[in-house]
């Protein structure tokens, strides 16, 4: 009986004598730590959400994200994206007007899928499924720009949804093959000895080993592995074109036989520096802006999440999950260090006060002009993120679609309905006609945001130093001034450089 | 780096003697550079014509310029009619004209090849600093100015690009636009915080550009009342403001002229030889043609033959423009050798774009070339 009333007595001792590591695991995270995962890993999240989050352990929270993400679309896509692509053939033939009015249908459907997109980001039950999506349209980068016909774009973003948080090894063997990828890096004109050295090369330095991993002959070889992979422009499909295929012997990274992509995929999923550039790029994502693999602990974190990436045959889930019930996730230093998206700046200030609008769509045109195309990164590195989302250009936009925000909120709609910026930021992909029909739906949109304040501020919880930690991910530049509170706090919050982080 | 490690380690700077070299480089950096992106890979053959040459003709049976029409430069080349408000520059011996401009195993693509200009990479390289941004590494761009460089009309930081905010590059549409916009900015010093920080810097450097930009001269030229015409308007205030900057940035957009191209080139041309008149009128007004290099670019030219649909594809080399009131004008760079075209059916270049970046730091600025450009490149001698 002694023995057993001991036992009991210094379970809590020892819990106390090893600290942090045991806290993590029975402790519920609090509010600015549920805040800090809800934040990074969606969008910034509406008080209610925050609330739910705060009362689980770290491992019951990192697992009800996990669980949820994967759920299906909510939102119904556009009724074209089923058609057909116009066949080559029929492109070909068409006169120059014919041609124009083609590639001006093109651009709008475009739009209108962007809107959807932005529209599925407010609408979805699991924000982390759309940043997984957006993570690898940033990462197998095809763009609009080269594509044009969007239904291409359209089945990648599927696919993208399939794999979001599957298996890697799969979606890069899915990615060759899929037909926006194919016609974004040229493999369809990569021939039996006419190679077009694109795909095996952005496929080696971008998607899986990372410069400085493989040399100018492997590219070369692996570029022969690859030719036949085509599309059948009639259809629109992946076709393998075997008259145009190398069924040559070629060495990639040391390995030699009559190789075809198949087997040079798998030669690169083979190598420890795939895995390693993978969970260096969700660290930057997730964690912290810089890390080095081959430095300090978080250099140390990433080896084991990688490792353990490897192991489990590139489970997405595995390399996620320890990555966010990772100390370094949670610890101080990493908090506040990264800075928000366009997308997680729009779609996170429409989420966090439960903005109503009638049209959501149009704010995909916001997003655009902060920096961020969808469906068309500006390169095939895709946005190169972090600082670089800031100059003067889109900070001034960023703070001044904040501005008409919470302007419209307490009634200075009219005051504020100058004109926004214009074309700046839109590339050729997004001009003309269809642009300027979306922009004045946005006008519209911005000028009708709803905001229930009363709920709103009744969920956050009333006083304003909770309501700066639940809308800030650090202490504000500047300090509110006293007495301020209500929407003209929220002005004030939103209008601080900290606002720009999460 | 910390903003406070960057103060500290300039003050060391100051300590160690580099001063002299701050103080030359604020001097030179009195002589402005104007760049001129022409957007999209401008149509070189059609706007620098090889007449003489009968494969011209023979490569652009729609689009050709006819030879009647040609301003005649020489007994081989002439400009393309639009161009006729250039032909007193050219006459004054202003202008510039420096063909076969491009650089080995060109890219293609839009996007990657202007990322290769901007960069001043290698065409396998890739660098996240644009050529500037190192340039005005290596002699800082003194602090009194308004900023280092002005982008007018896009968000593109072009030669600007910075991975770590290395530049005080300000973007803008119009002066007065920027100016109203700018009251959502507040001045708030410091952070460890990198990213922050960063914001910071950049949240600054729209005050100090506010202070020092009026946007209210009052010029007597006439401003084209076309995009270009209003880009050119905001470049003129950004001179008139006391403070200065070191480099503007405009674009000429739509030379992707992939269909249809003859109406469509020759209004770009004309709105491009009538800014460019536009511009030195502004700057002669006030006191600063001498001081100002303006030079086009373009991440690439298009292809000799024409295409199906009356228009060209994308290609290679091209000719580029650079002018002001010390350059030694003239033809520069070799005529197009439409003899030599390679398997794609385009020009091999002649002159590399990094010899015209190399002349701009070295004898415009007087600056390490070789250090900006990771390479030595050789200047040509069209700056007097």
């Amino acid at each position: 009986m002694g023995m057993h009333r001991l036992l009991l007595i210094s379970v809590p001792l020892i819990a106390a004598l090893w600290g942090g590591a045991v806290r993590a695991e029975t402790a519920v995270l609090g509010f600015d730590s549920a805040r800090h995962l809800l934040a990074r890993t969606g969008f910034a999240a509406a008080p209610a959400d925050i609330e739910t989050y705060a009362r689980l352990t770290r491992e019951q929270a990192v697992d009800r994200l996990l669980a949820q993400a994967g759920v299906p679309r909510v939102t119904p896509p556009p009724a074209w994206v089923n058609e057909p692509v116009t066949p080559g053939s029929r492109v070909r033939a068409m006169s120059v007007e014919e041609r124009q009015t083609w590639q001006r249908n093109n651009v709008a459907r475009g739009l209108e899928m962007r809107g959807w997109w932005l529209q599925e980001m407010v609408a979805t039950p699991s924000p982390l499924t759309e940043k997984m999506v957006l993570f690898w349209h940033n990462h197998f980068v095809s763009s609009q720009q080269k594509v044009r016909q969007p239904q291409y774009l359209y089945r990648q973003n599927v696919l993208f949804r399939e794999h979001a948080l599957g298996n890697f090894g799969s979606l890069l063997h899915a990615i060759a093959r899929d037909p926006a990828m194919v016609i974004y890096l040229d493999s369809a004109s990569n021939r039996k000895g006419q190679p077009n050295e694109n795909f095996a090369r952005e496929v080696m330095e971008l998607f899986t080993l990372g410069e400085g991993h493989y040399g100018e002959r492997d590219v070369k070889e692996a570029a022969r592995a690859f030719t036949g992979w085509s599309i059948d422009g009639e259809k629109g499909e992946f076709l393998f074109r075997a008259a145009a295929h190398d069924d040559g012997a070629k060495t990639v990274l040391g390995q030699s036989g009559n190789l075809d992509g198949n087997a040079v995929l798998d030669i690169l999923l083979a190598q420890p520096q795939t895995a390693e550039l993978i969970v260096r790029k969700l660290w930057r994502e997730f964690v912290s802006p810089d890390v080095d693999a081959n430095q300090g602990a978080d250099g140390a974190e990433v080896k084991r999440i990688a490792t353990a990436f490897r192991d489990s045959r590139y489970d997405t889930r595995v390399a996620l999950r320890l990555l966010l019930k990772s100390d370094a996730f949670f610890a101080p230093r990493n908090r506040a260090t990264l800075v928000k998206s366009p997308v997680d700046l729009v779609v996170g200030t429409l989420r966090q006060f439960q903005l109503g609008s009638s049209d959501v769509p149009p704010f995909a045109l916001t997003v655009t002009q902060l920096g961020q195309n969808l469906f068309a990164p500006p390169n095939v590195k895709g946005w190169p993120g972090g600082e670089a989302w800031i100059n003067s250009t889109t900070l001034l936009a960023r703070k001044q679609f904040l501005e008409r925000v919470f302007g419209a909120m307490d009634g200075r709609a009219a005051m504020m309905a100058t004109a926004m910026q214009p074309a700046l930021l839109l590339n050729a992909a997004v001009q003309g006609a269809p642009v300027n029909a979306m922009r004045q739906r946005l006008a519209r949109a911005m000028a009708e945001i709803q905001f229930d304040s009363k709920a709103w501020f009744q969920q956050a919880g009333g006083d304003t130093p909770q309501v700066q930690r639940l809308v800030l991910a650090m202490a504000p530049q500047h300090p509110l001034p006293e007495g301020v509170s209500g929407v003209e706090a929220l002005r004030r919050l939103t209008q601080d450089p900290v606002y720009q982080l999460k | 780096m910390y903003r406070r490690d960057f103060l500290k380690a300039g003050s060391a700077a100051v300590m160690l003697g580099v001063l002299p070299h701050i103080a030359h480089a604020a001097d030179n950096y009195r002589k402005l550079l104007i760049l001129i992106e022409l957007k999209g890979g401008n149509d070189g053959l059609n706007t620098v014509i090889p007449y003489a040459d009968p494969k011209y003709a023979a490569l652009r049976p729609r689009i050709a310029i006819a030879r009647d029409q040609v301003l005649q430069l020489d007994e081989f080349s002439g400009f393309h009619p639009a161009l006729s408000a250039l032909l007193p520059l050219w006459e004054a011996g202003e202008l510039a004209v420096v063909q076969g401009v491009g650089y080995p195993s060109p890219n293609l693509s839009h996007f990657r090849s202007i990322e290769i200009w901007d960069t001043a990479s290698k065409s396998n390289e890739y660098l996240q600093d644009g050529w500037l941004t190192r340039a005005f590494a290596v002699a800082p761009v003194p602090r009194t100015f308004v900023a280092d460089a002005v982008v007018v009309g896009s968000a593109e930081m072009g030669p600007f690009v910075s991975a770590g905010g290395g530049t005080r590059t300000i973007a803008l549409t119009s002066t007065e636009q920027f100016l109203a916009q700018a009251r959502l900015a507040m001045a708030a010093g410091q952070s460890h915080n990198t990213a922050l920080g960063h914001i910071l810097r950049v949240e600054q450097g729209i005050v100090q550009a506010a202070a020092g930009l009026h946007g209210k001269h009052v010029f007597r030229t006439e401003f084209p009342s076309t995009g270009f015409g209003n880009a050119i308007r905001t470049a003129a205030q950004v001179v008139a403001s006391k403070a200065g900057v070191a480099a503007i940035k405009l674009s000429l957009n739509g030379f992707d002229t992939h269909s249809a191209q003859v109406g469509t080139h020759n209004a770009l041309l004309r709105t491009l030889a009538d800014g460019l008149v536009a511009l030195k009128s502004a700057l002669g007004e006030l006191g600063r043609w001498d001081e100002t290099l303006i030079a086009t670019y373009a991440e690439f030219g298009r292809r000799p033959r024409e295409n199906g649909s009356a228009g060209t594809d994308h290609g290679t080399a091209s000719a580029h423009f650079v002018l002001g009131g010390r350059v030694k004008g003239g033809l520069y760079g070799q005529r197009p050798a439409l003899e030599r075209l390679d398997g794609n059916g385009n020009l091999p270049f002649a002159v590399d774009f990094r010899d015209i970046y190399a002349t701009v730091l070295q004898r415009w600025w007087g600056l390490d070339a070789t250090a900006a450009l990771r390479g030595r490149y050789a200047p040509l001698p069209f700056i007097a």
